[in-house]
């Protein structure tokens, strides 16, 4: 993991001591809330229906032990005692007072910490791979570059006023774990035939009002040339993205506007006039950086355990947990254990003081002091023994962590809706409860098999519904919650808006209606279809039928 | 005459403002002004003849390659931040320093210019200010210079982190 020096701490230090200025000239009155309102959102502070939320940046979804218990302690002293994480590996809390928010960054601050741009029309929280360095599957460790992008973003000076927010993904596997696509710079680290590393470029995904998947504007670009590519990209989008319409105003929308060839023009013109010996990081601190992301200590092992495999056989919960949460390590007698925080009827991506002090001890003696955020609101313990795996699902099990429905139908992302959310238009959490609900059978869900559920409470999107396999989209009817389904949808590296199935559907209808949904999948699927491969070949006939065959 | 913060060695004074800036519609004052984009493109080069020093307002959507020919003898250039929100200005304030070498002098004019956004206009190559918060210029230098460390090179002679860890800063 990285580790921050001298200079990264005093950063921090500094940053902190700015905002409790701040909050001291608020709370003295010398500036009113239209003048605190930036500044706070510059620090993650939201003023939500209830109470302050918080929204602490972790930067590509990395955590170790120090900073877990550190989110432990805060959601006890400072909060109802739980967290939510987001889809962008951030952690919220949702009932923070004012006053206490120096002493929370500074708190933060202790295990190098924060709540920089993740607010903001800013470069926000970079996220990445959540099983970055412990998969095989990857060409590099995409870890190193979202790092590197975490330093060159931190307040930017140029690009800390941009028309919208600006969010970018790191991957490294052909298998994409992060809704590359989704983002409005999404990079994908490939090896070039000649063997040199490279990144395709991907520009202009995002949800929102106006989905698009993102198009790609170089299919190589040399890793070390990063820096200044993405300054190109940033200038030309600080320059002539759009600022008179906030639903209008992503990069996606300018993209649209220009056409991927004009766009990409305009790009590399850009490119070819910047100084990129003042961009592009020195070779000496691109291999710094990598560094900290070498193999950890990794143990000589065989490649398979028998304590864990006679645990597997007499144990029909361990052999159900391994089959959904547990993949393939690249080494040797480990493997990479998905912690699912989507119990059955909890709220989906919370997690209490407990659970997440469980996690820091399980990191701690299992995971070489490691857990991961993924976007999809679970957790990842990336660096597991097999020999470990049946102490550790036992301790999962007792902080009741071990949900064996990784994506599975109750795998669901929702955003906090109106149970928190002051835009939202509708609740999104207890609709994805009463969906996990009808299949808390694990053996039917597992017949199921992956099916990607995710709820947005309002066309913001927060809950990513666009790309869901089944997308639900929160609306107002006359004061009423009414639900829009979308189906067909992709977040991966197939990624794919999906498409609206009819009508808004009555609170009390979604949960049957996705039941007739998988009963459509059971009846039509051909072999080892998934839900999104049936639905792609069978197209959304059979399925609307179903869900409105009463109204005809 | 109106006062303007200026960066100096190390701070930020308060020093008079010799331009008076001319509205489109107004009629041409004595002594040294700062004209609109159209206007300067028009009138400038008759205007200069009378021995005065003319500088240039760029709205918020006035790009600097209009200017890029005149640099030279322009001495300052006013960028207009409409909106607190709006940071097109700052790409121009890079762009100027670094790109086309502008050495004259770069203010933030405008209603929302306030001392949080000093520490980004500084590092952007912006040396002069007419906040609208009142600050003081020991108030705009402190906010510009809170930060002990940066991460980027910017148009500003600031090193960046890695940069002084290269020189052993960090142990």
């Amino acid at each position: 993991m990285y580790q921050y020096d001298a200079l990264d701490k005093e950063f921090l230090a500094d940053r902190s001591a700015e905002f409790r200025h701040q909050v001291a000239r608020r709370l003295a009155g010398e500036i009113n809330e239209d003048q605190f309102k930036p500044l706070r959102l510059m620090n993650g502070l939201y003023l939500q229906l209830h109470a302050y939320m918080l929204r602490i940046a972790i930067p590509y979804g990395t955590l170790n032990v120090a900073q877990l218990r550190k989110l432990a302690w805060i959601a006890r002293t400072y909060d109802k005692g739980y967290g939510h994480f987001t889809t962008r590996t951030n952690l919220q809390f949702h009932w923070i007072k004012l006053r206490d928010m120096p002493d929370i960054l500074d708190a933060l601050a202790q295990v190098d910490l924060h709540a920089i741009q993740t607010s903001g029309n800013c470069i926000r929280n970079v996220t990445a791979d959540p099983r970055a360095g412990a998969t095989a599957e990857e060409v590099d460790d995409p870890r190193v570059w979202a790092e590197v992008i975490r330093q060159w973003s931190t307040l930017h000076p140029e690009f800390s006023y941009l028309p919208r927010k600006f969010k970018i993904a790191v991957t490294a596997s052909a298998k994409d774990r992060t809704a590359a696509r989704t983002h409005d710079i999404g990079l994908s680290l490939r090896r070039e035939r000649d063997g040199t590393l490279g990144f395709e470029v991907m520009v202009g995904g995002g949800l929102g009002r106006t989905p698009y998947i993102g198009k790609t504007v170089r299919e190589h670009l040399p890793v070390d040339r990063l820096l200044s590519y993405l300054e190109a990209i940033l200038r030309v989008y600080n320059r002539h993205g759009r600022r008179d319409n906030p639903a209008k105003a992503r990069i996606k929308i300018l993209l649209a506007q220009l056409g991927v060839e004009e766009f990409t023009r305009q790009v590399e013109a850009e490119w070819a006039l910047i100084d990129a010996s003042k961009v592009d990081l020195p070779d000496v601190e691109l291999a710094r950086i990598r560094g900290f992301f070498t193999r950890p200590d990794f143990a000589v092992l065989p490649r398979v355990s028998a304590a864990f495999d006679a645990a597997r056989a007499a144990d029909p919960g361990l052999a159900r947990f391994a089959r959904n949460n547990v993949h393939a390590h690249k080494v040797a007698g480990y493997a990479i254990v998905d912690v699912s925080l989507k119990a059955i009827g909890d709220t989906p991506g919370d997690a209490s003081a407990e659970q997440l002090e469980t996690l820091a001890d399980l990191a701690e003696r299992y995971s070489l002091g490691e857990a991961r955020v993924t976007h999809e609101q679970n957790m990842v313990l990336p660096h597991v023994k097999l020999d470990d795996l049946p102490a550790v699902y036992a301790d999962l099990k007792a902080a009741g962590l071990a949900s064996p429905n990784i994506n599975l139908v109750s795998d669901i992302i929702a955003c906090p809706g109106l149970d928190y959310c002051a835009l939202a238009n509708a609740r999104a959490i207890p609709v994805a409860q009463d969906i996990a609900r009808r299949f808390a059978d694990a053996d039917r869900a597992e017949l199921v098999g992956e099916l990607k559920i995710k709820i947005s409470g309002c066309i913001n999107a927060c809950g990513h519904h666009h790309v869901g396999h089944i997308g639900i989209l929160g609306v107002d009817k006359k004061g009423e919650e009414f639900y829009q389904l979308t189906l067909g949808g992709s977040g991966a590296e197939d990624a794919e808006v999906g498409k609206a199935l009819g009508p808004a559907l009555p609170a009390n209808q979604v949960g049957r209606a996705i039941e007739e949904l998988v009963e459509v999948y059971l009846r039509e699927r051909r072999g080892e279809e998934r839900f999104l491969d049936t639905f792609r070949r069978t197209g959304v006939e059979p399925f609307k039928e179903a869900v409105y065959a009463e109204a005809h | 005459m109106p006062k303007l913060i200026r960066l100096s060695e190390g701070g930020a004074e308060l020093v008079d403002d010799r331009f008076t800036t001319v509205a489109d519609d107004e009629d041409i004052p004595a002594g040294d002004i700062i004209l609109s984009l159209t206007r300067y493109q028009a009138e400038g080069e008759a205007l200069a003849g009378s021995g005065r020093d003319i500088g240039v307002l760029l709205a918020g959507d006035e790009a600097v390659e209009a200017l890029v020919y005149d640099l030279p003898r322009i001495p300052v250039i006013a960028l207009s931040f409409v909106k607190y929100r709006d940071g097109r200005h700052y790409s121009s304030a890079q762009l100027l320093r670094e790109r086309y070498g502008f050495k004259g002098e770069i203010r933030a004019v405008g209603d929302v210019v306030l001392r949080e956004q000093a520490g980004f206009m500084v590092r952007c190559g912006i040396d002069a200010f007419a906040p609208a918060d009142g600050s003081t210029p020991e108030q705009w230098a402190a906010a510009a210079a809170r930060y002990r460390h940066v991460y980027q090179r910017a148009a500003d002679a600031r090193e960046p982190i890695f940069a002084e860890r290269a020189e052993g800063r960090a142990e």
